[in-house]
C-alpha cells in the first residue's frame, strides 16, 4: 500500500513541477547552475569510464573470436553495437544515478532538513518548481553527454584494439561502419532521454519528501540510486522489446 | 491583525490542535509560549499556511486564509516574513543574495534599487559589511540577523519568528528579541513569535498566548502573567531557578 502511495506522491510532484512557474529571471540562473552541476560536472567522469570500458569490450571481443573464418572487423562492429545500444545509455545513466542522483537527493534532502524548502513555501513559492524544474531541464543536455560516451567507448575500444594488436586500425574502422541502422542511435537517443527525466524527478522525488535529520539524507541518497536504477533498468527492459523487437 | 478561531489541526491519531482562538494585533508583538510538545510550531506553520487544518479559520485583516484563490494566497505570502528557529538561509547563496531573494522573486525592482534596499536592511540590522559572506561563514546571531533582514526586506505586513533566540548566548538574544520589537513598532507590522524563554516574554511580549497540550491555556500581557493565578502558566513561568529567587526576594 506504501509503494502506490509513493508512486502516486511521485507523479503528483511530477505534475506540481510545471505549475505556478518561478519568475523567468530567476529560474534562468538555476538552469544554468544546474547544467554546470549535472552535466559539466559529470563530462570527467563520463569521459574516463567510457574511454576504458570501449577498450575492454574491444579486448573481450578480440579475445573470444577464435575461429579464424570470422572476418576481424567484427571488433569494431561488436564494440559499436555493445556502446551504442547498452553501455553508453544504460550503463553510464547506472553511473549517473550513482553521481547525479545522490547529489540531487542530498542537495535537496539537506534543503528540507534546515527549513530552506520551507522558507521557500513560506514566500508563496512553488518549491517543486524552483527545485526540481532546472534540473529537469538541466538533465534534457544528457543525451549530448551519451554523445560524447558513445564517441570515446568506440575511440576507446580502437586505441585498445591497435595498441594491443587485436586488429588493424583499419578493420576496426570498417567494423565500426559495417551495417549501421540509424533507428538503433535514435533508439539509443528516446532510452537516454527518458532516463534523465528518471534521473532528475526520482531523487528529487526522494530528497523532496525526506523525513527526519542528517542521518536520514544518507540514508534518502542510498535509497534514491536504489530506485533510480530498478527504474532505469526496468525502463530498459520495457524500450527495448517496444523499439526493437 | 490577525484573527485565529477554533482551530484544529491532527496528524493521524494524534489531535495536536484542539480548538485554539487568539487574536494577533497590529504594531505589537505578539509571542506564543508553552512547553515543548504543547503545539506552537504546528500552530505557527498552520498561521503561515505551510500546514492545511481540519477545523476553523485563520483571517489576515479580514481575509480568510482558506477562502482565498491560489493567486491570492500566494499574494498574501509575499506580504509575510518568517525567521526560522535555524535561520533557514539559502546556502548557496550570498548573505546580500538571501537578503536580495524576496526581492527578486515578488519585484520588478531594477538591480541597484534592489541594492540599495539590501543595504538598508542589512544597515539596520547591524549588519553593513557582511554583504559577499556566505551564511556558513557567519556567526548563530548573524545568521539570524540576517534571517530578520531577508524577512523584512519586502516590507511585509506580518512577521513570524521561529524560536529567534535559540542558540544564542542571552546577550545576542536581547539584541536579536529588541531588534524584532523595534522593527514591528517602526513598520507597523503584526509579529507573531514562538518562545519558550521567559525573557523574551520579560524584553518584548507584549500580549502572550500560552498554549499547553493544543488548547489556549491563557492570554494576556507580560505584566498579567507574572500577577496570574493560572497554576499551570505560574508553574511554567517560574520554573527557572532565577524567576523562583526574585519572586521569593520580591515577597520577602
Amino acid at each position: 500500500m506504501q509503494y502506490l502511495h509513493n508512486i502516486g506522491t511521485y507523479f503528483l510532484m511530477v505534475l506540481e513541477m510545471f505549475r505556478k512557474p518561478t519568475k523567468w529571471s530567476v529560474m534562468k540562473q538555476l538552469i544554468l547552475k544546474d547544467i554546470d552541476d549535472l552535466i559539466i560536472g559529470s563530462l570527467g567522469i563520463v569521459a574516463f569510464i567510457s574511454f576504458f570500458v570501449g577498450g575492454v569490450i574491444t579486448i573481450q571481443t578480440a579475445l573470444n573470436i577464435n575461429n579464424p573464418l570470422i572476418p576481424k572487423y567484427l571488433v569494431g562492429f561488436a564494440t559499436r553495437q555493445s556502446v551504442i545500444l547498452e553501455f553508453a545509455p544504460t550503463f553510464i545513466s547506472i553511473i549517473m544515478a550513482g553521481k547525479v542522483g545522490s547529489f540531487i537527493t542530498s542537495s535537496i534532502g539537506t534543503m528540507r532538513v534546515t527549513e530552506q524548502i520551507d522558507a521557500l513555501e513560506v514566500m508563496g513559492i512553488n518549491s517543486i518548481n524552483y527545485l526540481v524544474f532546472p534540473k529537469f531541464i538541466a538533465l534534457m543536455l544528457y543525451p549530448f553527454v551519451i554523445s560524447i560516451a558513445m564517441f570515446l567507448g568506440i575511440f576507446g575500444g580502437l586505441t585498445a584494439c591497435v595498441l594491443g594488436g587485436y586488429s588493424s586500425a583499419d578493420d576496426y574502422i570498417i567494423g565500426i561502419q559495417t551495417e549501421l541502422i540509424p533507428f538503433q542511435i535514435v533508439y539509443a537517443f528516446i532510452k537516454t532521454l527518458l532516463f534523465a527525466f528518471v534521473l532528475a524527478t526520482i531523487p528529487s522525488y526522494h530528497g523532496y519528501f525526506m523525513k527526519g535529520g542528517a542521518l536520514e539524507v544518507g540514508k534518502a541518497s542510498t535509497t534514491s540510486f536504489v530506485w533510480t536504477s530498478v527504474a532505469i533498468i526496468l525502463l530498459n527492459y520495457v524500450l527495448t522489446q517496444m523499439l526493437l523487437s | 491583525m490577525i484573527e485565529v478561531k477554533d482551530l484544529e489541526k491532527s496528524f493521524g491519531d494524534a489531535h495536536i490542535l484542539k480548538g485554539i482562538s487568539a487574536t494577533f494585533e497590529k504594531g505589537k508583538t505578539n509571542l506564543i509560549i508553552g512547553t515543548s510538545g504543547s503545539g506552537k510550531t504546528v500552530f505557527l506553520k498552520c498561521l503561515l499556511g505551510l500546514f492545511d487544518y481540519e477545523k476553523g479559520s485563520i483571517s489576515y485583516d479580514g481575509k480568510i486564509f482558506s477562502e482565498l484563490s491560489e493567486d491570492k494566497k500566494r499574494d498574501l505570502r509575499a506580504d509575510m516574513g518568517m525567521v526560522f528557529q535555524g535561520s533557514a538561509l539559502f546556502d548557496s547563496m550570498t548573505i546580500a543574495e538571501n537578503v536580495m531573494f524576496p526581492l527578486r522573486m515578488f519585484t520588478k525592482q531594477s538591480k541597484s534599487e534592489m541594492m540599495d534596499r539590501v543595504d538598508f536592511v542589512l544597515n539596520r540590522v547591524n549588519l553593513p559589511d557582511a554583504h559577499k559572506k556566505m551564511p556558513s561563514e557567519a556567526s548563530g546571531g548573524m545568521q539570524k540577523r540576517v534571517a530578520i533582514a531577508r524577512a523584512i526586506v519586502n516590507k511585509p505586513k506580518y512577521l513570524f519568528c521561529d524560536e529567534p533566540n535559540s542558540g544564542l548566548d542571552p546577550k545576542t538574544a536581547i539584541v536579536i528579541d529588541n531588534l524584532i520589537k523595534e522593527i514591528t513598532e517602526e513598520y507597523e507590522i503584526t509579529t507573531v513569535i514562538n518562545s519558550h524563554d521567559m525573557n523574551s516574554v520579560m524584553e518584548i511580549g507584549e500580549k502572550i498566548v500560552f498554549l499547553r497540550y493544543g488548547l489556549k491555556e491563557w492570554e494576556g500581557s507580560k505584566h498579567n502573567i507574572f500577577k496570574t493565578d493560572n497554576e499551570i502558566v505560574t508553574d511554567f513561568v517560574y520554573s527557572s531557578n532565577l524567576f523562583r529567587k526574585v519572586r521569593e526576594s520580591l515577597n520577602k
